[in-house]
């Protein structure tokens, strides 16, 4: 889940641009500055990267783990090698 | 131990009450190295009453302001000779000194010179934006060839300062340089470079959409921040294409600016160098040193 402040919002977008997975989209209510704070699309493959909120030049959006959705198996694979 | 998971929690420990939102313009890369210094500080668990933050004149210089802990806010360009004094009266403190391009490599540029090359104890975080960004856009010290400022109309002919380049020939103990638009190396960057003892410079290649992006056609914020990924080079990276690269790659990456960790040194600081000198004076025995801090104070 994704909470934002939404009167600390200044609308530059980088939020919505730069989500790995295009999670995000301008929501339909504008704030008392008159841009569109981000929230989260309907249908969305969040998974908690946290990139938004450390982007966020505002400090508006706050990423919370949501404990409903799985989390996804480890895989077993190890890589060898390298030079460690 | 890291107690604060969120930007929510974060806000609420470190921002003072009523300053926010901040008054940079939208797009602006300032709030996001206030962003990461606070999350490594977080990290390190600093007490912020025994922090203290210091900056001189413009838009980055506001940033103390918005940080609930002890702040100055200086004359132009002489935050770092201000931090100094601080330091002098009380070494337990932790300086942190929050400064432009323009601040630091422009009007300052000789605090900044002789505070590396004391490798004074205390931490620059300069946030170089190309410009002078708080007065409309004139040409800073650090605004690459060709780039258009108020006062350089026709394209910038001087060539730019390279502040790392200067902090590391002078012999301080930590210097990187990062953008903006990727957060874990410059946290733990900012990390380490608090954690130092003597003279630490973290530069931020931050976007100023109004007064340089707009000016230089860099495109609206999304394109603007691109800019900052498409025109940065990891050193390693730098360092070995220059080394073994092909003509081709090399005429690719030769204008990029690279960022990453410059200098990573542990020599004595300047207090230690004084502590040491004042118990050499003073007689003191290894077993009951005498506090410079003490001296300072009569
Ligand atoms: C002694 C003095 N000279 C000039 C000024 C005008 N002045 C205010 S901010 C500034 C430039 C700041 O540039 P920079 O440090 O790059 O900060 P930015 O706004 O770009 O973050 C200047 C020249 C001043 N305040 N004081
Ligand atoms: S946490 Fe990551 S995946 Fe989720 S919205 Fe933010 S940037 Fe996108
Ligand atoms: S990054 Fe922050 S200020 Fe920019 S649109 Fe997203 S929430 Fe708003
Ligand atoms: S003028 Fe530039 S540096 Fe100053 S707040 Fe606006 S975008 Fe940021
Ligand atoms: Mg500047």
């Amino acid at each position: 889940m994704i909470e934002v402040n939404e009167d600390w919002c200044k609308g530059c977008r980088i939020c919505i641009e730069r989500c790995p997975v295009n999670a995000l989209e301008e929501s339909d209510k504008m704030n008392k500055r008159g841009v569109r704070p981000p929230r989260l699309k309907k249908v969305n493959e969040c998974n908690y990267c946290r990139l938004c909120e450390l982007l966020c030049p505002d400090l508006a959006i706050t990423v919370f783990t949501d404990d409903k959705k799985k989390e996804s198996r480890k895989t077993l694979l190890r890589p060898v090698g390298g030079r460690k | 131990m890291v107690e604060v998971k969120t930007a929510d929690q974060l806000n609420k420990k470190f921002l003072r009450d009523g300053m926010w939102p901040t008054i940079f313009c939208n797009g602006c890369g300032h709030g996001v190295v206030l962003e990461y210094t606070l999350w490594a500080l977080e990290e390190l668990g600093w007490d912020m009453d025994k922090t203290v933050f210091a900056s001189g004149i413009g838009c980055s210089s506001r940033m103390p302001g918005y940080i609930n802990a002890d702040g100055l806010h200086t004359t132009h360009g002489r935050a770092i000779a201000f931090a100094t004094g601080i330091k002098a009266a009380n070494p337990d403190l932790n300086l942190i000194i929050f400064t432009g391009d323009g601040d630091c490599a422009g009007i300052g540029g000789n605090h900044f010179i002789h505070a590396a090359r004391r490798n004074m104890d205390m931490t620059v975080i300069m946030i170089n934006n190309f410009i002078y960004g708080m007065t409309g856009g004139q040409l800073a010290p650090t605004a690459p060839l060709g780039s258009i400022a108020t006062t350089a109309p026709y394209g910038n002919i001087e060539p730019p300062f390279d502040i790392c380049n200067l902090a590391k020939a002078l012999g301080a103990n930590y210097v990187a340089r990062w953008t903006v638009t990727h957060p874990y190396q410059p946290i733990k960057s900012v990390k380490d470079a608090l954690s130092k003892k003597g003279f630490s410079l973290v530069e931020f290649l931050a976007p100023c959409p109004t007064a340089f992006g707009r000016r230089n056609k860099l495109g609206d914020i999304k394109k603007h921040w691109e800019w900052y990924d498409n025109n940065t080079i990891l050193i390693e990276d730098y360092e070995r294409i220059m080394n073994y690269g092909t003509e081709k790659e090399k005429e690719e990456v030769k204008d990029m600016f690279p960022i990453g960790v410059f200098q990573d040194l542990n020599n004595p600081g300047f207090f230690e160098r004084y502590e040491k000198l004042v118990d050499r004076v003073m007689g003191g025995s290894p077993k009951t040193p005498v506090k410079a801090k003490a001296v300072v104070q009569k």
